[in-house]
């Protein structure tokens, strides 16, 4: 006697091992979106004139955005991390003499480039503001 | 069954997920108290039970060493092959074994493959050539790097283990899946095939490649290493190109394997 039962998928499943990391990964995502916004309202503020850039200045200096930072740059970390873990998985392969480039080679390749690139940028901001 | 006579008094519980439609609602839990040793794997675990305490306990195995692709199954939550698993590897116990998730429960711990069985035989799983060729022409030849290409999709077992860890199959069981789509770029990558605008028909819909949102697991639970998401993944690729490169003069589905 056949009678397939089919269990049904936990709805919960994205917030549990071994998936919510996956989820943190793709959450973070929108925290950079968001970061991005804040900086695009600068640059808005920048065009309407003084007194608008001034204000976003303001806001950028205020607790609420030192916050608000910290938390975009934990989630900008974590963002970094993990998208170099699955970028070999997400990418052709590459071959060099008839080898696979190790995955581990891949992801701490774009890990180094982008400590390097916050760290230069981190130089050139030094170096430009008074 | 190896070494009854040698099993040491040490026991352990093991909780099974049973499932018999002609008695069964749904599926409940059954637990059984088995002696075993430290090398043991959860498959003997499972023999111990069918040969000693209860004849009616279903599972598949054949080959007892991580090749046939038979025993997977939910191994302390994780999707794994039953003869792969080892008792010493100490946080497997307490045990509690289940069946793959995400199938159809035939019985116990047997799921239905029908469906993952069409999916493979969708994706022409066989070189088709790029034009007649005749014996004269003697052998393909192929380089190291056009065999290093697809040769890891061609490792696969079919033991499904990658489709449980799948939340996206979950969600859309019609979703082609992580094996499939591996299976499919062996081919479409192989250097001698020419089919694969055939293939990619199926790469473009819903249920292709676009069903993936990378997640990754099947990779990390592939006892072959076959690393499915790459594959899946790469066809995001070709699927991306052939959609962009159709709007040149001259372009049909892109040559993948060149």
């Amino acid at each position: 006697m056949r009678r397939p039962y089919l269990r049904p998928i936990d709805r919960h499943w994205w917030a549990k091992p071994p998936y919510l990391a996956y989820t943190l990964r793709e959450a973070t995502g929108i925290a950079i979106a968001a970061y991005a916004l804040v900086l695009m309202a600068g640059v808005i503020c920048l065009a309407l004139g003084r007194s608008a850039y001034d204000a976003w200045l303001g806001f950028i200096a205020s607790p609420l955005s030192l916050a608000l930072h910290v938390i975009f740059l934990v989630a900008m970390v974590f963002h970094v991390w993990t998208w170099f873990a699955i970028m070999p998985k997400t990418m052709p392969r590459l071959i060099v003499g008839g080898r696979y480039v190790e995955p581990q080679l891949i992801t701490r390749a774009g890990i180094a480039v982008a400590a390097l690139a916050s760290l230069g940028l981190l130089l050139v901001a030094r170096w430009v503001l008074p | 069954m190896t070494g009854d006579a040698s099993i040491a008094d040490r026991r352990i519980t093991v909780g099974i997920l049973r499932y018999r439609p002609e008695q069964d609602e749904a599926p409940v839990v059954q637990s059984y108290e088995i002696p075993y040793v430290d090398d043991m794997s959860v498959l003997q675990a499972l023999q111990y039970i069918k040969d000693h305490i209860d004849g009616t306990l279903s599972f598949r195995w054949s080959c007892r060493m991580a090749i046939c692709g038979s025993c997977g199954m939910m191994i302390n939550g994780k999707p794994q092959l039953a003869c792969q698993t080892i008792l010493r590897a100490g946080n497997q116990l307490p045990l509690r074994i289940e069946p793959l998730l995400h199938f159809p429960i035939e019985r116990d711990l047997v799921v239905t493959v029908s469906d993952f069985v069409s999916k493979i035989e969708s994706i022409s799983p066989f070189i088709i050539p790029k034009y007649p060729r005749t014996l004269a022409e003697g052998e393909y030849l192929q380089t190291p790097t056009e065999l290093t290409r697809f040769e890891n999709f061609s490792d696969c077992i079919n033991c499904m283990l990658c489709y449980a860890a799948c939340p996206q199959f979950g969600e859309n069981p019609d979703f082609l899946g992580p094996g499939a789509l591996a299976l499919l770029q062996r081919y479409n990558g192989d250097s001698r095939d020419g089919g694969q605008a055939e293939r990619m028909k199926l790469v473009h819909t819903e249920n292709g490649a676009w069903s993936c949102t990378a997640v990754g697991y099947c990779s990390e639970v592939c006892p072959k290493h076959v690393d499915p998401a790459n594959a899946v993944n790469q066809n995001k690729t070709n699927s991306a190109l052939d959609f962009f490169l159709r709007f040149l003069p001259g372009r049909g589905t892109i040559e993948r394997s060149a």
